[in-house]
């Protein structure tokens, strides 16, 4: 009986939990599918969206606008940095795992304050650096995709080389030996014998690095203008407009949750030691 | 080739980038929080002021000591409520009911959200003439929502907002340390007696201290550093009741564009969250160890 009561307890809790979470994403989906309109007056909770969608609020801003320049920027900035994070990462902990290195724990410490430093302390030291410290004639880092592939770097290593330590210390060291005997050479080992072996966990690596540089913002906003704008920053611009289309910044909030879902259902179990740099195993 | 060379071979590009955009702009903001720059203003160029001059200004700063109060404040407020829930939920997660991994993984869905979409969502959600929950709240309670008029309304939309945001994480992480407890020492308590609000006291929380400190680390750095979702659904407003430190900065330097101020004050926002997290940290590790030598 007692058992039952409880039972019947955590599913009205987790049920109450869950509408909390939802409703609000329902709401967004709802809104971003609907005329000005349907949207003036009382809140309609019914789903509109079954009957007819307002396609206008998805076509206007990625079609007829400029965000589908920004979401092309934020698929190549964000595929770009995922890319060069896993390959560096991959060579960086091979050779804190494999070689004796005297600086190896400082090295990992300091990579790892990075990571936890509040970006608004560096949005003016970049923003400064970008447009006239790192320049060459008249081009500099400022408003380019280049620019933010590398600054994300500094955010995604840490926890790459965190994430790809563990799973390399495990691989045995004799394997490698094996392969030197057979006169492999580094790139051989590295590529034949690490990547499939740690395969999964790369995996992991590339699509959290992914997720956090389509995710960014604060640094993205003061870093670019024009050419480099990716789709949480134009998200932001609808914020200073008056008279806010409300179905348009839904679509758009709605298209830049998409990678989010997907990543979601991709790599569930890896989220919590993700986000906790490993310390505790979810 | 040496082994040694080999390593740091491999090792160069990652330090070379970190010290690049890591090391160097930090580097930088040291050196330009010395200076009186203002390109809007009367000092177009560099101008080296009176050593620290800038530090001794900010500190007598009240908009920006209210910052840093404001943001200590809403870390420590979303700390405790999203512990304690998380903490709640993570042990209910604990024994098995119906539907379970439907919950979690709704659970999991806030994690991936960018927080600049979670700032959009909540807006959609609370502004008033839109959002739903200001007229139900008119219709049912005939309380009257408007967090950009309310200054206290304001800072709890925000709180709520992160509790929604970030609760989760703290679930996910508490039950995954949970879940890895040995469970030796219950069966012991048991057999001596102890009822389960005793074991829960006793030993789940004393077992439980090294991942509860990895939460309440990486939950008080975010908190601090909290700009985006902020920015996105009250800039810092209505006054200054949801100015955190890094909207105060971000307002300070690029509408004002007070480079060597604004320098000075990125220095000591880094400088307080290192302390305040080194304090925390400090005090939770030798509470642990406290605990392990009873």
């Amino acid at each position: 009986m007692n058992k039952v009561l409880y039972k019947t307890f955590s599913v009205v809790i987790w049920s109450l939990f869950t509408i909390i979470t939802l409703f609000p994403i329902y709401w967004m989906i709802l809104v971003s599918t609907r005329t000005p309109v349907q949207l003036y007056g009382k809140p309609n909770l019914y789903p509109t969206f079954l009957e007819k969608i307002h396609w206008k609020n998805y076509t206007r801003p990625f079609v007829d606008g400029v965000f589908g320049d920004y979401l092309m920027n934020s698929i190549i900035i964000a595929t770009s940095n995922a890319l060069l994070v896993t390959v560096l990462a991959i060579m960086a902990t091979y050779a804190l795992s494999r070689y004796k290195i005297a600086a190896a724990e400082t090295i990992f410490f300091w990579t790892m304050t990075n990571r936890m430093a509040p970006p608004a302390a560096f949005m003016l030291p970049l923003f400064l650096l970008f447009t006239l410290v790192f320049k060459y004639g008249d081009s500099n880092l400022f408003d380019t995709k280049i620019g933010l592939i590398l600054l994300y770097c500094v955010f995604n290593l840490p926890f790459a080389i965190w994430l790809l330590k563990g799973i390399f210390d495990g691989i045995p060291k004799d394997l490698d030996e094996a392969m030197i005997v057979d006169g492999a050479n580094l790139f051989t080992i590295i590529s034949k014998l690490i990547v499939p072996l740690a395969a999964p966990g790369i995996a992991v690596t590339a699509l959290l690095s992914f997720l956090f540089a389509w995710n960014e913002y604060l640094l993205a906003a003061t870093l670019t203008s024009v050419y480099a704008r990716t789709i949480p920053t134009g998200l932001s611009e609808f914020v200073t407009t008056t008279g806010t289309e409300w179905g348009t910044m839904a679509a758009v909030a709605v298209v830049s949750m998409l990678p989010a879902l997907i990543f979601l259902a991709l790599v569930q179990k890896y989220i919590v030691s993700g986000l906790t740099f490993g310390a505790v195993k979810g | 080739m040496n082994s040694s060379k080999t390593a740091w071979l491999l090792l160069s590009p990652t330090i070379v980038i970190l010290i690049i955009v890591g090391l160097l702009p930090f580097l930088y903001v040291l050196y330009v929080g010395f200076f009186n720059w203002m390109p809007l203003g009367k000092n177009k160029e560099m101008e080296f002021i009176n050593f620290g001059y800038n530090y001794r200004e900010l500190v007598f700063d009240k908009f920006f000591i209210d910052s840093v109060w404001r943001s200590i404040r809403f870390a420590i407020v979303t700390l405790a409520l999203e512990l304690t829930l998380g903490f709640l939920l993570a042990l209910s997660l604990l024994s098995s009911f119906p539907l379970k991994a439907f919950f979690r993984s709704v659970h999991t869905l806030p994690l991936v959200i960018a927080p600049i979409v979670v700032g959009a969502i909540f807006k959609l959600f609370l502004v008033q003439g839109l959002g739903p929950i200001p007229f139900l709240a008119k219709e049912l309670f005939g309380f009257k929502l408007n967090y950009m008029s309310s200054e206290a309304q304001a800072f709890w939309t925000i709180v709520v907002m992160d509790v929604w945001h970030w609760t989760p994480f703290v679930t996910l992480t508490l039950l995954a340390g949970l879940s890895a407890l040995p469970q030796d020492p219950y069966e012991s308590a048991k057999i001596d007696g102890a009822n389960n609000f005793q074991i829960f006291i006793y030993i789940t929380i004393p077992m439980l201290v090294p991942v509860l400190i990895v939460v309440i680390f990486i939950r008080m750095m975010d908190s601090l550093k909290i700009v985006d979702e902020v920015w996105m659904l009250t800039a810092g407003g209505p006054g200054y009741s949801t100015r955190f430190t890094g909207i105060h900065i971000w307002k300070e330097v690029f509408e004002k564009r007070t480079y060597g101020y604004g320098s000075a004050m990125s220095v000591l926002y880094l400088y307080i969250t290192i302390v305040i997290c080194w304090i925390l940290y400090s005090v939770m590790v030798s509470r642990g160890k406290a605990n392990e030598d009873e």
